[in-house]
């Protein structure tokens, strides 16, 4: 009996493990270069788009018809716009609102297709239903289906939201429910099951805990297609109104004078092209640390 | 062969039902009045009643539902209220540029990507395959339209090759026609070229190292045509689903891009629309777009099945 361990000593060897492997999945994240690459430059977005209105001395909506069009230069970093508008401090308050998107859109569709996921993996007659319909939705290309969808609801930052939650669900749904069949058949939920658990408890203590990996990797891809998503209906116009700048906004001004002000495209565009590659990058890393068996090249 | 074909088209039912009840739902998700809506804030109360009685707005939901998709069913996808004309007819009117458009960008992405899909998976590990997977994740991260703009940026603005804006039908000259797409169709191209070239080197690795292909070499079989005959014909499956999955993205996508370049094809009539909130147009575009999405689709299931006889064999 005497080299059995205590509850005690028994739970600060498991916290022990627990986070030597936390430690190790760290280093290992670190040591994928293209991964931190993306993990930094994101970081970096972040930063500008929260602290850089305060060091800024213009506001993206401040008009001055003088200086339109201004190329780049010391008092305007990124130059001017058609009316005479910071473009640096407009592309700044776009990654907010780019931000803001992205991250409400792979939160909300997060909760929500695990939901849908979980319950139609573990009750067949529901999985019918559930997937019937995600077939339906997933049928509609996904930036038709928004700028659709946005062409009744009215262009609005919460309305795109709205929209890019119903284009996204259905593939988070199915990402979760393929990964808890796997998880559902294995013998330790049949001994839970056996001793009498309740379905609820084995969903969301047994078998919601092991579908996160994926469904946090998804939720990064989510992210960035959200940014791309959201650009789109804001430059084709029925995303977020004028004057607010969003980065689809801003490339909407630019088309316009495309011929004349090379930097208004430019900037707002190396702006979604960096953060999406960023998130890539961090998601292909994220992947590779969490799911060793998916293959590299699915996306 | 027969089995799975009917199981195939069995199982596309209830898909293309849900794809109508969205589309349907589409024009009453709207907060308020529809037909307030359409006609704006000028429209006078009478004139709302009116369209409303016109559109069956006044008759209970599923009503309106059963006499929609009945129209749809015959062909019917209602009028546009703008152009004054049957949706089915502005779609078709606006059909040729985005298919040409479509077509070019998918030949285009074809033509270049799975050459270098194979080079990159021969060999494997080199500079020149770690190259071009640089290069394509890099194109997965810029959206179709954006480049279109930097295309503009770059090949208009400063070396003016090419026509930057508009469109030639084929009736004036094949040149013609092409010169006015080679920019659109790089811009939408790049992202599908992109895709198929990573799923081509990943499916032909897992095919070189297979044991039959071990065993063509110790024949003497001749390398290309262990890589050509052996290889890409077992490879080309994940290569075809990515092909087929990715062209409803690709329509899509040809809507964004036409707008960047202002070509009049679906996606202009769609843009359009949305502007002047006439809901039947973008109504019925978007129910032909997912619905030829869906038939694609089924042709590749099927082509499976031509391909790689377990297909039509083994699956339930």
């Amino acid at each position: 009996m005497q080299n059995l361990l205590t509850t005690e000593q028994l739970n600060s060897l498991k916290s022990e493990m627990k986070k030597k492997h936390r430690d190790l999945l760290v280093k290992r994240f670190f040591s994928n270069k293209l991964a931190l690459f993306g993990s930094i430059l994101m970081t970096v977005i972040v930063l500008l788009a929260i602290i850089s209105p305060f060091f800024t001395s213009f506001t993206p909506y401040e008009l001055d018809p003088v200086k339109r069009l201004q190329p780049p230069g010391a008092e305007h970093f990124f130059g001017t716009d058609n009316y005479g508008r910071d473009l640096f401090s407009r592309i700044v308050n776009g990654a907010r609102v780019s931000l803001i998107i992205g991250f409400a859109v792979a939160i909300i569709t997060s909760i929500l297709g695990m939901i849908i996921g979980l319950y139609s993996a573990y009750y067949k007659k529901l999985d019918g239903v559930l997937m019937r319909i995600s077939d339906g939705l997933m049928a509609f290309p996904a930036i038709l289906l928004a700028i659709a969808i946005m062409a009744s609801l009215g262009p609005r930052l919460e309305n795109v939201i709205i929209a890019l939650v119903i284009v996204f669900t259905p593939s988070v749904a199915r990402t979760v429910r393929s990964a808890a069949l796997v998880v559902k058949e294995q013998t330790y939920v049949e001994a839970l099951r056996a001793q009498g658990a309740s379905a609820s408890r084995i969903i969301w203590l047994n078998i919601a805990t092991n579908v996160l990996s994926p469904l946090i990797v998804q939720a990064t891809f989510i992210f960035a297609d959200s940014i791309i998503i959201e650009a789109a209906l804001s430059f084709l116009g029925a995303g977020i109104p004028a004057p607010d700048p969003s980065w689809g906004n801003l490339l909407y001004d630019g088309k316009t004078v495309i011929f004349n002000a090379w930097w208004m495209t430019l900037f707002p565009g190396i702006a979604i092209m960096l953060s999406v590659f960023g998130l890539n990058l961090f998601g292909d890393g994220l992947r590779d640390l969490l799911d060793p068996h998916t293959t590299k090249a699915k996306k | 062969m027969k089995g799975y074909i009917l199981r195939r088209l069995l199982s596309l039912i209830p898909v293309l039902f849900v794809v109508a009840v969205v589309v349907f739902l589409l024009m009453h998700i709207t907060p308020g009045d529809p037909a307030a809506v359409i006609l704006g804030p000028e429209a006078s109360p009478d004139e709302i009643a009116e369209l409303r009685e016109n559109l069956g707005l006044n008759r209970p939901v599923t009503e309106q539902f059963v006499s929609w998709f009945g129209g749809v069913l015959q062909g019917d996808l209602g009028n546009s209220i703008f152009m004054k004309q049957p949706v089915l007819q502005a779609f078709f009117e606006h059909l040729g540029p985005t298919l040409s458009l479509a077509i070019m960008a998918q030949i285009l992405a074809i033509v270049v990507a799975i050459p270098l899909g194979i080079l990159a998976a021969k060999f494997r590990g080199s500079f020149l395959d770690q190259t071009f997977m640089g290069i394509s994740l890099l194109g997965i991260s810029i959206p179709s339209f954006l480049l279109g703009l930097f295309l503009i940026l770059l090949v208009g603005v400063e070396l003016k090759w090419l026509p930057v804006a508009g469109y030639k039908p084929l009736n004036d000259g094949l040149w013609n026609h092409i010169k006015y797409l080679i920019l659109p169709a790089i811009a939408l191209g790049s992202m599908q070229a992109a895709l198929i070239a990573r799923m081509t080197r990943s499916s032909m690795l897992d095919v070189l190292n297979a044991n039959y292909i071990k065993t063509a070499r110790s024949k003497g079989v001749k390398e290309s045509f262990i890589v050509i005959k052996h290889t890409l014909r077992n490879a080309f499956i994940p290569i075809l689903t990515i092909i087929g999955h990715t062209f409803g993205t690709l329509v899509a996508g040809a809507a964004v891009v036409e707008t960047v370049f202002n070509i009049p094809g679906i996606g202009q009539l769609i843009i359009n629309s949305v502007e002047r909130r006439d809901f039947a147009v973008i109504q019925g575009s978007v129910l032909l777009i997912a619905v030829s999405y869906v038939l694609i689709n089924l042709v590749i299931d099927l082509l499976y099945g031509v391909i790689d006889p377990r297909v039509r064999l083994g699956r339930k």
